[in-house]
């Protein structure tokens, strides 16, 4: 792999650039527990990059952590150069960070629809007075992040489903809706918890393709968690593996794949 | 000692018998909220219900005779007899106990899963509908209850305080009894909750309900056993207040005061409840006699002790004694 | 059959996010405007104006107000009496203050005063959730309540505490006082409910109301998505407020045209427009206007059945109705959560197909 820092081209043609956010020695404590032990590592702008590892490891708080979510006791998070200042959750999304989560979040008392244009609110910034009145600014702007939305609605092919109430839909359906509610905030980074959980087979190649795609074409940085082996090896470009809070190795898919350290703490177990 | 400073003894004396009666019906909520999740608001009526049913027994009343006279025409109003008081305790601990089957059997088993806001409406539904009910039973006029409690201010207390203090502190006979009976009810359920079999099981279902039933808990069983006990701290709660003030419909109105002193608490914790309850107690009497009479016009009892509790609240949300709340995403 | 919508689709987005999508039912909300606006102020008379409508109206601002709150945000309030009150005081300090200024504007002013208070009653909100706040919000109802009795400056210092709405004129016709016209109050407040409603609904369909959703749904999501929980919150209690400030002066202005704040402000009003929403349905314009008409129908129904056809005593009367709108809570809750609005819902989708079984 190259170490150009002003970034490099893959070996299927994507343009990979500079690191555009690093974790520095990130340490996050709950009460007696450390659950993030001094862990660095960067991200390079249009990478798609995993972190891997056992249940426990402390990957979902690494991503609680980047979406700012948890404070970090050690450790600062640098965003585009700079070392990011604490600033809340919503203010870590308006600066174009929009993520899926684990246990579903999405919001069970409105439409697909609905959910995908909350994607979009950071962006709408139309004030009150004319949104009571509504014809005029607040009816354009309504269209145009409309527009939008649907644009995300017809990648993810959901437009089916788009005046459904998410509480009625699919495991996998509600997955893909929360893809597309990140979507829609058109964020620079994407942060995947556990994209592919309790999918089967074909649902998993359907998600992978839209990640690939997403990728390729919004050029969209990606980091994602992921428990299958196969989907990692085939869609990220590297890959940190943590456990028990530390980080045991961070190379391509190839270099971590043949790390001893991770060999023994996890991938002797086989996966589909 | 100094006139000001004996007062404020008297008013802090006082303040703490009454912070041990709204810690007896702090308690009755506890218990329910423990078990099942549930904010009982109309734990008050259930007090008020149970004081009327005491009543209407005592007095041989015939139960909705109103009704019945309006319905049928006819003129019945008391079976002539007239019972006495520990019987018709007991009789009036039954009927609490078929309240607290139906209430489990007819709302709660409906609503199992259903956020706490949803439970919490539909116990302010079942108060509306219980004093309804109430009324038509047993009339809404105001009822006296004498189950033989002394009354009147005690003068063992008037004398040593005058002769120590210079100062005769005025507290009533039936506080003290109050605070008693409500000290050993306090004292039996935390003991019942911590050693016997049927509090274990009322802990566990309190903690997680599918881990209380993979181990063979009845939920059923549980829930009507905390809403009798409920039932019954509402009894004794009523009894009380009914003996001091009149069987009335101010008496619902405790559960109002009960939710500051859970509030301070921490809901899901009986030494809490005793806890909130007395420094509600203590507190809103020292306010309203230090600075609420004198400077605010008086009357501050009615939000002081929301007032504080909403303080505390805002930097301690979990109370003193209830759990942290920890969100995960 | 009735509900012909073949043909019937938008072309753009503006048309298919309309509150009245299906031709059918614009039409049917056209009529339903029509009549009130135009017909019923010929047939209006004091008693109906004084038992149903003016109540009615009123009422529907409120639960609007709190519907947005409660069933929009998802933060509950019991202070709905104690800001009926604000909103009452308000206008009455203004209307003996500013004797020329136009109704119109006082009872718009009223709102605002009382989405101050509303907001600064609102601040726990940020640290405190669910029924932790519906009880903090009590704190809310019972200060108030204390203060309008209990500060003199409130009521103009009058010995009996109350305070009277003086007689005051929209177009040069009694609105208030003593010598009203029933058409002319129940215009007067059918101007302040279409425009609520409108009002409502804009703010409900926009960014607004999907802020407000997304925190009522799952409110760590909400922020971490972007949503500022802060504004959102505080911008729920000051709309709400607003408008359950607006009822609460028309209320005393119009409707009573003399108040005693314990008694009509109390925590019993706070319950009953709670109830309003919860059986009308919480997060629905329409359900607000179903659970007020409901509410507000059901004594006056009672005692019609009661007292006058079966002859009982009004204090069964009473009470029955305590046993009736009791039970129908718990029935709502345990059937339909949804309320009227769902119930409503179901019905059109029937009747979509109607006469066909699928």
């Amino acid at each position: 792999m190259n170490d150009l820092a002003d970034g490099y081209v893959t070996a299927d043609g994507r343009q990979i650039g500079p690191v555009v956010m690093e974790m520095k020695n990130i340490t996050l404590r709950f009460g007696g527990v450390e659950a993030i032990k001094d862990i660095s590592f960067d991200i390079r702008q249009g990478e798609i990059r995993a972190i891997i590892g056992p249940n426990g490891a402390g990957k979902s708080s690494m991503l609680n952590v980047i979406s700012g979510f948890y404070v970090p006791q050690d450790g600062e998070v640098w965003y585009q150069g700079r070392r990011r200042a604490p600033m809340k959750p919503y203010e870590v999304a308006q600066q174009g960070i929009a993520r899926t989560f684990q246990n579903i979040a999405l919001f069970e008392g409105m439409s697909v629809l609905d959910n995908v244009m909350t994607g979009r609110l950071t962006n709408m910034k139309t004030g009150m007075f004319w949104q009571s009145i509504w014809k005029g600014k607040a009816e354009r702007e309504e269209t145009e992040n409309r527009e939008v939305a649907e644009k995300i609605i017809d990648f993810l092919e959901i437009q089916a489903i788009r005046k459904t109430p998410v509480s009625r839909l699919s495991y996998g359906l509600k997955k893909r809706v929360e893809l597309a509610r990140a979507l829609a905030a058109e964020p620079s980074i994407l942060l995947l918890d556990e994209p592919m959980a309790g999918m089967n087979v074909e649902e998993k190649e359907d998600m992978s393709r839209f990640i690939l795609d997403v990728n390729d074409e919004f050029g969209t940085t990606i980091a994602l968690i992921e428990h299958d082996m196969g989907v990692v090896m085939d869609l990220s470009d590297r890959v940190v593996v943590m456990d028990y809070g530390k980080k045991i190795g961070d190379g391509t898919p190839h270099e971590v794949r043949n790390n001893q350290d991770v060999i023994d703490a996890y991938l002797g177990v086989a996966h589909d | 000692m100094p006139e000001q400073l004996a007062f404020a003894l008297e008013v802090t004396a006082n303040g703490l018998m009454a912070g041990v009666l709204y810690a007896l019906v702090a308690l009755g909520f506890v218990l329910i909220y423990k078990a099942s999740g549930i904010f009982n608001y109309a734990q008050g009526v259930m007090a008020l219900f149970a004081a009327l049913t005491l009543a209407g027994i005592i007095d041989g009343q015939v139960p909705f005779s109103h009704l019945i006279n309006a319905v049928f025409g006819t003129d019945v109003h008391y079976f002539g007899w007239n019972a006495p008081a520990f019987l018709a305790i007991l009789l009036t601990m039954v009927v609490m106990i078929g309240l607290a089957y139906a209430v489990q059997r007819l709302v709660f088993r409906h609503l199992v899963g259903q956020e706490p806001i949803i439970l919490f409406m539909a116990t302010i539904g079942l108060a509306y509908f219980l004093e309804g009910v109430g009324d038509l039973m047993w009339g809404s006029d105001i009822k006296s209850i004498d189950v033989g409690l002394p009354q009147g201010i005690n003068t063992w207390i008037d004398d040593t305080t005058f002769n120590s203090l210079g100062y005769g502190f005025f507290i009533d006979n039936l506080d003290i009894v109050a605070s008693i009976i409500a000290a050993l009810l306090v004292i039996i359920l935390v003991m019942f909750a911590q050693y016997t079999k049927q509090g274990r099981a009322m802990r566990a279902v309190a903690d997680d309900h599918q881990a209380a039933l993979s181990v063979g808990v009845s939920l059923n069983f549980i829930w009507i056993l905390v809403w009798s006990l409920a039932g019954f701290v509402a009894l004794v709660a009523g009894i009380m207040w009914g003996t001091k003030s009149g069987v009335q419909f101010s008496l619902s109105l405790i559960a109002l005061k009960a939710l500051p002193v859970l509030m301070l608490g921490g809901f899901t914790s009986i030494p809490g409840a005793i806890v909130g309850g007395l420094i509600i107690g203590v507190g809103e009497k020292l306010f309203e006699f230090l600075i609420g009479a004198p400077f605010l016009g008086g009357a501050t009892e009615n939000w002081f002790a929301y007032m504080l509790a909403l303080i505390f609240l805002v930097f301690r949300p979990q109370g003193l004694f209830g759990e942290k709340i920890i969100e995960r995403v | 059959m009735f509900y012909r919508e073949a043909g019937d689709f938008s072309t753009s987005y503006p048309e298919d996010s309309q509150t009245f999508p299906i031709k059918f039912d614009r039409y049917r909300y056209y009529l339903v405007l029509f009549t009130a606006i135009v017909i019923i102020p010929f047939f209006i008379n004091d008693y109906w104006v004084n038992s149903l409508f003016l109540p009615f109206l009123i009422y529907a601002i409120a639960a609007i107000g709190l519907n947005i709150l409660v069933g929009y945000c998802g933060q509950v309030s019991l202070g709905t009496g104690g800001f009926m009150a604000v909103g009452a005081y308000a206008c009455y300090k203004l209307m003996t203050s500013f004797p020329d200024v136009s109704m119109v504007i006082l009872v718009l002013l009223s709102g605002l005063i009382t989405a101050l208070v509303g907001v600064i009653f609102g601040l726990p909100s940020l640290r405190i959730k669910g029924f932790y706040l519906a009880v903090a919000t009590l704190a809310a109802q019972f200060f108030l309540v204390w203060l309008f009795n209990r500060v003199p400056w409130f009521y103009n210092y009058s010995a009996s505490g109350q305070i009277s709405a003086p007689e005051r004129t929209f177009f040069g016709i009694e609105i208030s006082g003593p010598n009203t016209q029933a058409w002319a109050t129940y215009l007067f407040c059918l101007m302040f409910v279409i425009a609520s409603a409108y009002v409502a609904r804009n703010l409900t369909r926009g960014s607004m109301g999907r802020k407000w959703m997304a925190i009522r749904d799952m409110d760590i999501a909400a922020e971490i998505i972007g949503v500022n929980p802060l504004r959102a919150k505080l911008t729920a209690f000051a709309v709400s407020s607003f408008f359950i400030g607006i009822s609460g002066a028309l209320f005393f202005a119009i409707y009573l045209g003399a108040v005693e704040v314990g008694e009509v402000f109390g925590i019993q009003k706070s319950f009953l427009v709670l109830f309003m929403i919860i059986i009308g349905g919480l997060g629905s314009i329409f359900g607000s206007f179903a659970g007020a008409a409901f509410l507000v129908l059901l004594p006056v129904a009672l005692k019609i059945v009661g007292v006058d056809w079966l002859g009982w005593p009004t204090d069964i009367v009473a009470h029955l109705q305590l046993v009736i709108v009791g039970g129908l809570i718990i029935v709502f809750l345990i059937a339909e959560p949804h309320g009227l609005a769902q119930l409503w819902r179901v019905a059109k989708e029937k009747l979509r197909l109607w006469p066909f079984p699928h």
